[in-house]
């Protein structure tokens, strides 16, 4: 696979904050990559530099090998804000022509393109209706589809699902596997973690500027597992403590264990065959992207102080 | 470069097929007319004529009225403040004589008001009266009034004729003609600048509060997207200034059909009778007066200076209204406080521009129309008194390049603003931030 998108040491200060402060990461071809943090830890204000609205204070930015330039490759690059805007007195169909032609493409292609996507979401009847007259969740899918409908290489959504249906939501999840699949790489910023593990392959966390977590998310589980192993068995053995454990919850027969230092998970498996248990399952529990996310940004401020900053 | 074509047929098309724009297009001209000849159909058709009966002890007064449009005078025998109504009069006026050095003093009697124009007309008509009293009072004879004011009031006896001079050239100049093109095109170009001002600003503040605008930069460089705006409603202007003008041709001949020179005759006689309240009359006569003569005004220096004037001042002032449009968030009441540094100009430009139809060669109205924060509508009203002449061609040739130059330097400012200010949400900007933002280096 080879790099889309490459960030290096980028940095942006504004006269009150550090929004982000030397950040670096790649995006592989076709992947799905989660830019994850908490609010205000500098998600947008990374995203805006690579979309080529702010520029960055220091730091590169490669797309596709060559130095990112705002003008010309703002065609290669579909962008979803998370707060989402249309103009409301305008026709849809005239609002998706126009947005993609801003693009750079041409009319026929637009035309083509709109056309396609309208199809795929089933929006043909929307065409002459003013987006005013959408509901919330129809102006969500017309605005997902005019990020992606001048067929863009990188695909950047702000919170894409927030404000949609399930249904809806499974709409869009799947056209973004869709997308993948063709080889458009996508990058979604949010805080909604089952989210990220469904659908990213690889996360970025960042926090008040800094990147703290950068990795595929099986990686990043196993690297910030706790040893925790579910037991269930047929009965419980008459001595149930033992050195290579310590019993986080029971219930029941069935126990959650945490493994002790300089034990392995086979000790604790050992110890039950020993006493005559019968085991029915034993796995290990990995924590949730959730568990990490907090246990990460817990003990930092949720709220970033404003400093002086003398650049 | 492309972009901007883009937004600029966007801005144009989206305005231009919207209704209020249609209605604001053809109705604003009606307007203008209806308020102005109506106002004069009105004056003139609407003032009854009272009947006032005069009791003068002298004598003197009798058949010295004039009767006027608005007052016809009778003498019966004996009248007095119980019976004048019995004698079919309105009004009674009493003069009581006083010696022959001094004016006779005058009351009059009304049961119920008479308006201001029948006071005007009747005061008008003692002081005359009176005048001639106190100059035979001290020998002028009967025939040696007569004669002068024969003289006095035949306007054409008084030969009067102002000249431009411009080298060799030598022209009859029609002021009233210059002012009224001077007036009418300072504030058609006072009214654009708020008028399309205010659209820039409202159509920026409906892309920030839409939310549209950080997909709109995502495509585009915030300042094609300003630019595109600008210029936009820039053609939705010139576009309604063309339909304006084959409007107001179509209309001011329609209107000497409609309105028959009896009715403005009257409208002149009112005039006379009440100088100071006939305002609209005026306007109304001394527009029909220049469309006599509109062919001896220089249109062909006339009109390419108005598109300019129209064109730049509007581009000077509209990245203004645009920058403080991107600063505002959802409360229009901080778009009105954020606007006075703007306004304040325009409305000064009027003042100035008042003073220079006046005095057209004033250091005010020089100065006035070469800063380019006033110079649209200042000079605009200077320009049909005479180039060169009134106007020199090096304070035409100044006001236009520093305008110029004023439009580069305000859309250069104003789009560090706006790009600033168009992602900003949920902060109050001050002025004092915004000039921060202006100056700053990118």
């Amino acid at each position: 696979m080879s790099t889309i998108l490459e960030v290096q040491h980028l940095k942006k200060y504004f006269s009150s904050q550090k929004a982000v402060d030397d950040i670096s990461f790649t995006i592989e071809k076709g992947s799905i990559f989660g830019l994850l943090g908490p609010n205000g830890a500098g998600k947008t204000t990374l995203i805006r530099m690579i979309t080529g609205i702010f520029y960055p204070d220091s730091g590169n930015i490669n797309l596709n090998g060559k130095k990112f330039n705002p003008v010309s490759d703002v065609i290669d690059i579909g962008y979803m804000p998370e707060e989402r805007g249309l103009y409301k007195k305008m026709k849809v169909g005239e609002q998706a022509m126009y947005l993609a032609q801003l693009k750079g493409m041409s009319k026929q292609d637009a035309f083509g393109n709109v056309k396609e996507w309208f199809e795929k979401f089933e929006m043909q009847s929307w065409w002459n209706k003013k987006v005013d007259d959408l509901s919330k969740g129809m102006q969500q899918k017309l605005q997902f589809v005019i990020t992606v409908l001048h067929e863009p290489k990188l695909v950047i959504l702000d919170e894409p699902f927030s404000g949609l249906d399930p249904v809806n939501s499974n709409l869009i999840k799947d056209q973004i596997f869709n997308l993948a699949q063709k080889g458009t790489t996508i990058i979604f910023s949010t805080h909604r973690m089952e989210q990220v593990e469904e659908i990213c392959d690889h996360i970025v966390l960042l926090n008040k500027g800094h990147k703290i977590l950068d990795g595929t998310v099986r990686d990043i589980k196993q690297q910030y597992k706790q040893n925790i192993f579910t037991a269930e068995v047929d009965h419980l053995p008459a001595v149930l403590q033992h050195a290579s454990f310590t019993i986080v919850k029971q219930n029941e027969n069935n126990l959650t264990l945490k493994i002790n230092e300089g034990y392995r998970a086979n000790d604790v498996l050992l110890h039950f065959i020993n006493q005559q248990s019968g085991i029915i399952a034993y796995h290990e529990i990995l924590p949730s992207l959730n568990e990490i996310f907090i246990r990460l940004v817990e003990g930092t401020p949720t709220a970033r102080q404003f400093e002086t900053i003398i650049a | 470069m492309n972009k901007i074509w883009i937004i600029i047929k966007r801005e144009y098309v989206t305005r231009v097929r919207n209704k209020t724009f249609l209605l604001s297009t053809f109705l604003f001209p009606l307007l203008m007319f209806a308020l102005i000849f109506g106002g004069a159909f009105i004056g003139a058709n609407g003032t009854e004529q009272r009947k006032i009966a005069v009791n003068d002890q002298s004598g003197l007064y009798k058949n010295n009225f004039k009767n006027s449009a608005s007052v016809e005078y009778g003498y019966p025998e004996g009248v007095d403040r119980n019976n004048y109504k019995n004698k079919g009069f309105e009004g009674l006026l009493i003069i009581y004589s006083s010696n022959q050095q001094k004016a006779d003093s005058a009351r009059l009697y009304t049961q119920k008001q008479l308006g201001l124009s029948t006071d005007e007309a009747i005061k008008n008509q003692l002081q005359k009266i009176n005048e001639n009293r106190l100059l035979m009072a001290r020998g002028v004879t009967r025939n040696t009034l007569d004669s002068i004011r024969l003289q006095s009031e035949n306007e054409e006896s008084l030969n009067y004729r102002s000249y431009q001079v411009k080298g060799a050239e030598i022209k009859e100049d029609n002021k009233v003609l210059a002012l009224a093109i001077g007036y009418a095109s300072g504030f058609i170009i006072y009214i654009v600048l708020f008028i399309y001002g205010a659209a820039v600003m409202r159509g920026v503040m409906e892309e920030k509060m839409n939310r549209i605008a950080e997909v709109m930069v995502s495509s585009v460089k915030p300042f094609q997207l300003m630019l595109g705006k600008i210029i936009g409603i820039a053609a939705v202007g010139l576009t309604q200034l063309f339909l304006w003008i084959i409007l107001i041709f179509i209309l001011s001949s329609l209107s000497s059909l409609f309105i028959s020179p009896e009715v403005l005759e009257q409208a002149q006689k009112m005039n006379e009778s009440m100088p100071s309240m006939a305002q609209n009359n005026t306007m109304a006569l001394k527009i029909l007066q220049a469309k006599t003569t509109v062919f001896s005004a220089n249109w062909a220096l006339i009109i390419p200076c108005f598109i300019f004037y129209f064109l730049f001042g509007y581009l000077f002032y509209a990245s203004l209204f645009a920058a403080v449009g991107s600063v505002v968030n959802e409360d229009p009441q901080e778009a009105q406080s954020l606007m006075l540094p703007i306004t304040l100009p325009i409305i000064l430009g009027i003042f100035i521009m008042i003073n220079a139809i006046q005095n057209p060669s004033g250091s005010l109205a020089v100065w006035g129309s070469i800063i380019p924060f006033t110079s649209p509508i200042v000079m605009m009203s200077r320009i049909p008194f005479g180039v060169p002449g009134t106007v020199e061609y090096w304070e035409l040739g100044v006001s236009m390049i520093s305008l110029i130059a004023g439009f580069l330097c305000t859309t250069w400012l104003s789009a560090k603003i706006y790009r600033t200010g168009i992602l900003l949400y949920g902060k109050k900007v001050t002025l004092k931030e915004m000039a921060k933002w202006a100056f700053r280096k990118s």
